[in-house]
């Protein structure tokens, strides 16, 4: 997969209250919690995202609660893919789970300024800076995790172990 | 191979060879869990996987405690799925009328889960049963509903962080500044992707209480699971609580491989705050000490069981609440509840000016029963205190024990029990 769109940059330590606030769990509608995306930093912060733009974050993203809302509000909102310094466990499982492909790139993620135009080869793991010609590669995921991530998320997957 | 404490209940749970940490290992799980929040995404994923009965109706376990009493049609409505799955399929362990408390206190209080098991929730805090040695950890509702199916999950064997707690431990601390100590000094990622082994003689001397409350805090320093042996503290914790037949004393073996071992000393210690917006922002409550407060709760999974209340009843018997603090107290179960009100702690809270509520979620996570305006600041028993957590994006919590909070509603002033 190949995806291209515009770097919406946050902080460290993002916490899934900031992602989607509890207020808004009264739900599991994608729209709605999209539209809410990161209104925990700051409201209306989903307004300015297109779709297929691509949401970079620091250290620790997805710090905090279990809640699945976290994910589904990042996709709902039009953002395929999370480019991390580090992520939470919890939050690194339910992504993948729900079909968000993560990319931990440790210090390289510095390469990357808010408003940059990103190009992304999800099979080798390379990232393109079109702003400013800088290249990433994203280490490999584990077997496991591509696997889910081929079906479409841990439903799919699932799924086809019931059968 | 010496293994840690985590490695060996993994290894009970598999029937693969636990050989090394980051190995992946398909493990069997001894209980289920989803709440009010996370169970409707469970069922719907549930259903969506093709799968139409759950793996055993006795190890599945549906507590309605974040939104309760239900505050909106809303969560009702969320309430009304989880209800009926649990009809369809016949859950045994469903919890939402008065029977219902808080889930991590509920849980292990009805024997529902025990040392060596292996647990998974849908909420962050499951590791709380680390506290009476369960590998307990969170996940999210999707994993969860595969672990409704199928009976099993995949886990990646943690790599340990020792924590060894020595010294002399003074009178107003407890579990609580323990764990927020050891965050301040690791970070909220210290122990990312990890599992944390509690051990040493201030260990060994705390209530299991106190191990739950630490436990319970794991996931603040990005833990898996938050571990403590099997003590005779345990089994006898376990035999009251309806988990009788534990006999066996359980530790890490000697010479296991530690990825990092981190020593605190508490001797001379006074009881800590975490200040905004972040947990391991950990200050002696000196530090803190004129800075004024609009609300205080005192409840939680973190800090909601009868001990807690205890401490909370032993600073506010004959003091009265500061003119300008709600403080709300919320003992987090029925029967916590009803062992406050035979102690005479409900009508001490009273006396004192608190409002006392049912046993319930919702101020921690800015649900309801506990909202902060806007500049509002707070100090909580609970467990996060991330911007806006619990209300305005403009508000501040702090976090601390039941001591702490009860003695900071009575000054209007974050306060340590010593200052009254």
């Amino acid at each position: 997969m190949n995806y291209k769109g515009k770097a919406h940059k946050v902080g460290e330590h993002i916490d899934t209250d900031a992602i989607i606030p509890a207020r808004f769990l009264v739900t599991t509608d994608s729209k709605k919690l999209g539209e809410n995306c990161m209104s925990g930093l700051e409201p209306d912060w989903a307004k300015r995202v297109k779709v297929g733009d691509i949401m970079v974050a620091g250290r620790n993203f997805g710090c905090g609660s279990s809640r699945e809302h976290a994910p589904i509000a990042i996709l709902g909102a039009g953002m395929p893919v999370v480019i991390g310094h580090s992520f939470a466990r919890i939050f690194y499982r339910n992504s993948f789970n729900m079909g968000l492909l993560l990319m931990e790139v440790g210090d390289e993620v510095d390469k990357i300024n808010d408003g940059d135009e990103l190009e992304i080869d999800a099979a080798t793991g390379v990232i393109r800076n079109l702003t400013n010609g800088e290249e990433i590669t994203c280490p490999p995921l584990p077997a496991s995790m591509a696997k889910i991530l081929d079906k479409g998320g841990l439903v799919e997957y699932v799924k086809e172990r019931i059968a | 191979m010496a293994q840690t404490l985590a490695q060996k209940i993994l290894q009970a749970h598999t029937d693969e060879a636990v050989e090394q940490d980051g190995q992946i290992v398909q493990c069997r799980v001894s209980m289920v869990l989803a709440n009010d929040i996370t169970g409707p995404l469970a069922i719907k994923s549930f259903y969506g996987m093709g799968a139409k009965k759950v793996f055993d109706r006795n190890k599945i376990a549906l507590v309605m405690d974040h939104f309760t009493p239900q505050k909106d049609i809303d969560s009702a409505n969320q309430v009304l799925i989880s209800r009926k799955f649990a009809q369809e399929q016949g859950i045994v362990h469903y919890y939402g009328g008065g029977d219902c408390g808080v889930e991590h206190t509920l849980l292990p209080e009805q024997g529902l889960v025990g040392p060596g098991d292996l647990v998974i929730g849908a909420d962050s805090h499951t590791c709380t049963y680390g506290g009476i040695g369960a590998f307990a950890t969170g996940m999210g509702s999707t994993d969860i509903a595969a672990g409704m199916a199928l009976g099993e999950t995949w886990l990646k064997v943690p790599p340990t962080i020792r924590v060894n707690i020595r010294g002399n431990m003074p009178k107003w601390l407890r579990g609580k500044d323990l764990m927020l100590m050891l965050i301040g000094a690791i970070g909220v990622d210290g122990a990312l992707y990890k599992a944390l082994e509690f051990g040493g003689p201030v260990v060994d001397d705390l209530s299991v209480e106190g191990r739950l409350s630490m436990a319970n805090m794991a996931i603040e320093a990005g833990g898996k699971v938050g571990l403590f042996a099997v003590d005779a503290k345990t089994r006898a914790y376990c035999a009251e609580h309806k988990r009788p037949g534990v006999l066996e004393n359980m530790a890490a073996d000697p010479g296991a491989h530690y990825d990092r071992v981190v020593e605190i000393d508490v001797t001379g210690k006074e009881p800590v705050v975490a200040c905004p917006h972040i947990p391991s922002n950990v200050k002696p409550v000196s530090e803190v000490r004129n800075t004024a407060v609009q609300q205080v709760v005192i409840g939680s999974c973190t800090n909601g069981r009868i001990s807690d209340m205890r401490d909370a009843a032993e600073i506010l018997r004959g003091r009265k609440v500061d003119k300008n603090v709600r403080c709300i107290v919320l003992p987090s179960t029925p029967t916590v509840w009803k062992q406050c009100l035979k102690e005479g702690l409900i009508e001490t809270f009273m006396e004192a000016g608190c409002i006392v509520g049912p046993c319930t979620c919702g101020p921690c996570l800015g649900g309801h029963m506990g909202i902060l305006g806007d500049g509002e600041r707070a100090v909580a028993t609970t467990n996060r205190n991330f911007r806006g957590r619990m209300g305005s994006l403009n508000s501040e919590v702090y976090l601390a024990s039941p001591l702490v909070a009860a003695a900071t509603a009575v000054t209007g002033f974050v306060a340590g029990p010593d200052q009254l």
